[in-house]
């Protein structure tokens, strides 16, 4: 059989897949992300289906492992649907031993302990772009992401569109990279259309390394597939045939659903050459990433998927003109490729309308620390940190005070009380002094010292600096230096001074974004905390009572 | 250009030297392949030792000490042999606000030995990890392989104690 589909049997797929899901009058959808897994949410999978195997009910009643619902706090999660009612339920905190239960409630009345209210803000105001798919498909069948309308933008694009045309379509959706940096999208892809080179590439960024942050192995442990169809979009738009996704070799699970995802679009000839009849033609690897956060910055990046130290380079030459083995590259972080079949789908301006006037569409955040709900929330741009934090996040636990929320991880900055009701976006975040980053939102109460926060990040960046430039090589360490010192109550003004100084230097003179942000979490703490670093410096005190004692192991 | 240089033979007679030469072979015995190679060797071996370098080295054709300098640079490389067991823990931001320092301290002083160690038994490793990406589930440790989350004091010492006293 020749591999190559035409657009006509992937809507046959489509059908096909659409008909055998509407078999089922009885849905239950547990979801199988490593948050819930690693609460052994496979055991509860495994339960649902021998009890439907053994009630017989199998013809009616789906069983199916699904992506990150969202609430990991909570899990393992379930949700049901009866068609026939749409009453859809969802279940938290559920055990191998509630299956019966679950099946029994599909005919009757939720099982009224287990139940996870949804109509509480965490779920309602969110609006899921990137996530739509995620908690609905199997991440592990094609065929579940065709028939939920996949790959129909890349038909789309294949057969009616000019690569200038996508270009100009994700230029008008306003998308920024989602890796934090917030390029415009449509300019990059624009740049590297334009570049000239025997061969381009596209590589996509999941090297997250923002301690904090898990939206991109969500995303790509959730709807692989999402991904694939991002990038080859951007493949075709730019001109490039071969691809790489350099991934986490500490997510596993994120590289087991797209080592199965590339085979299953590579056997429906989704993948490969001549796609879907077309003169298009698209490979994509995978390179696993060795667990260096330098290798976050798109420079050092290219350097280790060719095989070399993941140290970066000064630009220009930016990647879009010479990048991996010396041709024009284009880079993306996943979520900036999970947002590109929408886009195509129901075009920019409608992308365009949602968000603020700068920052346009929705933002993934990973939610956690010091609240209530933690977990994964997709909200347009421009909500309130308070809604972020009070009615998404449900406010601080225990009754205690809320006193920061970081975002950006070690290169963005702590956000006092008196910016909660600054809008979410790129440029409010900056010029508060945090940035947006990846999108790790941590939420901070009094329990934490703020000195303590800074060394935390100021001892990453020291040890993840790649010590080719002199300023972050030396410069996190002095400043890593002061601020043990700051937390041992034996710093003096001077060392203030020098801090301050640092700061200042580390900025201006370091070679890539590691060095150049590794202050500013000292620069946030210090502007909003002052206080606390004099609290330390003068009355040798710590007001959260972190610094200064002997660690206690006897908390739990 | 073809090069006529003979491909080394594998420095014994394991089994597992298959699999690298599988993976040296799919990068077509180029050094871009170098990070990948050194994946499937700490895959099929557990660790990179000199032995191993070399031959990866030779194999595809880069000098020893850039072979040397790659497996040093990347936190996941490990030049020894890792106890029976290993533990990780989570010093990622959510996990460090959330207590993961004192389970740190915890392991550490009735292990005796501090991150990136293996007891003088054989037993166990410790390693701490710079997010796991379970946020939600902070603070979070590894016990061979299987992530567990919400970890008390008093759980993790339970843990290590099994592990200990088999």
């Amino acid at each position: 059989m020749d591999p190559r589909m035409t657009p006509e049997e992937l809507d046959q797929i489509a059908e096909t897949e659409r008909a055998a899901q509407s078999q089922f009058t009885q849905r239950v959808n547990v979801c199988v992300a490593a948050g819930c897994l690693s609460c052994q949410s496979q055991a509860v999978k495994d339960a649902l289906d021998q009890e439907v195997a053994r009630r017989g009910t199998k013809d009616h009643c789906q069983v199916k492992g699904v992506g990150c619902m969202g609430l990991c706090s909570e899990g393992p999660l379930v949700s049901t649907k009866v068609v026939s009612t749409s009453a859809g339920v969802l279940y938290k905190k559920v055990e191998a031993a509630d299956g019966p239960a679950i099946l029994d409630s599909l005919n009757g009345d939720p099982v009224s302990h287990l139940v996870c209210p949804t109509d509480v803000p965490f779920f309602q105001r969110q609006k899921k772009i990137v996530l739509e798919n995620s908690g609905v498909v199997d991440p592990e069948r094609i065929e579940d992401y065709v028939a939920a309308n996949g790959y129909t933008a890349l038909i789309m694009v294949l057969t009616e569109m000019s690569p200038r045309e996508v270009v100009d379509e994700v230029t008008k959706s306003g998308l920024r990279g989602r890796g934090g940096a917030g390029y415009p999208t449509g300019l990059k892809w624009s740049t590297v259309s334009k570049s000239v080179g025997t061969q381009k590439y596209v590589i996509c960024n999941a090297d997250e390394g923002d301690p904090g942050a898990f939206m991109d192995r969500s995303v790509l442990e959730s709807d692989p597939h999402r991904v694939l169809e991002g990038m080859l979009i951007a493949g075709y738009a730019v001109g490039a045939s071969e691809a790489y996704i350099y991934v986490r070799a500490e997510y596993p699970l994120a590289i087991k659903r797209l080592r199965t995802a590339i085979r299953q679009a590579e056997r429906v000839g989704l993948l490969g050459s001549n796609i879907c009849g077309t003169r298009f033609s698209f490979s994509i690897d995978l390179r696993l990433g060795a667990g260096a956060f330098v290798c976050g910055e798109e420079t050092a990046l290219i350097a280790s998927v060719e095989g070399k130290r993941g140290m970066p380079r000064p630009r220009p030459p930016y990647p879009a003109m010479s990048g991996l083995f010396g041709q024009p590259t284009l880079i993306n972080n996943v979520e900036t490729y999970a947002n590109i079949a929408p886009i195509i789908r129901n075009g920019g301006e409608w992308y365009a309308k949602i968000g603020t006037e700068k920052s346009k569409g929705t933002k993934v955040f990973a939610l956690a620390g010091r609240v209530e709900n933690t977990g994964l929330v997709e909200v347009p741009m421009g909500i309130s940190l308070r809604e972020m934090v009070f009615e998404i996040g449900g406010g601080i636990p225990e009754g205690r005070k809320f006193k920061a929320v970081q975002t950006g991880g070690p290169s963005g900055g702590c956000l006092p009380a008196d910016c909660l009701d600054m809008p979410v976006d790129y440029e409010s975040l900056a010029k508060a002094g945090s940035i947006m980053g990846s999108g790790g939102m941590i939420v901070m109460d009094e329990s934490s010292c703020m000195v303590d926060v800074a060394k935390y990040f100021m001892d990453f960046c020291m040890t993840e600096s790649c010590g080719k430039c002199i300023p972050c090589r030396v410069g996190t360490y002095q400043m890593h230096r002061i601020l043990t010192a700051v937390g041992n109550m034996t710093a003096t003004e001077q060392d203030l001074k020098v801090l301050h100084e640092l700061c200042d230097l580390l900025k201006h003179t370091s070679l890539c974004g590691l060095g150049q942000s590794a202050p500013n979490p000292v620069v946030s703490t210090l502007r909003s905390f002052g206080e606390e670093y004099r609290a330390h410096i003068e009355d040798h005190k710590c007001p959260a009572g972190v610094c200064g004692q002997q660690p206690q192991g006897e908390t739990a | 250009m073809p090069s006529y240089v003979a491909k080394p033979t594998p420095p014994n007679q394991d089994k597992r030297w298959k699999l690298v030469d599988a993976t040296i072979r799919r990068q077509g015995q180029q050094a871009r392949g170098l990070i990948e190679t050194l994946h499937t060797v700490q895959e099929a071996f557990g660790y990179l030792d000199t032995q191993a370098l070399r031959y990866v080295a030779m194999s595809l054709r880069v000098p020893l000490s850039r072979a040397y300098g790659v497996a040093t640079f990347y936190h996941f490389f490990t030049l020894k042999p890792a106890g029976e067991h290993t533990c990780v823990i989570c010093m990622g931001t959510a996990c460090y606000i959330k207590g993961a320092p004192q389970l740190l301290d915890a392991v550490q002083r009735d292990l005796g030995i501090v991150p990136g160690e293996t007891t003088a038994d054989k037993k166990v490793s410790l390693l701490t990890a710079r997010c796991l990406g379970s946020c939600g589930l902070a603070p979070a440790v590894v016990y061979d392989q299987e992530v567990a989350g919400k970890v008390g004091t008093a759980a993790i010492r339970e843990h290590l104690k099994k592990w200990t006293r088999a």
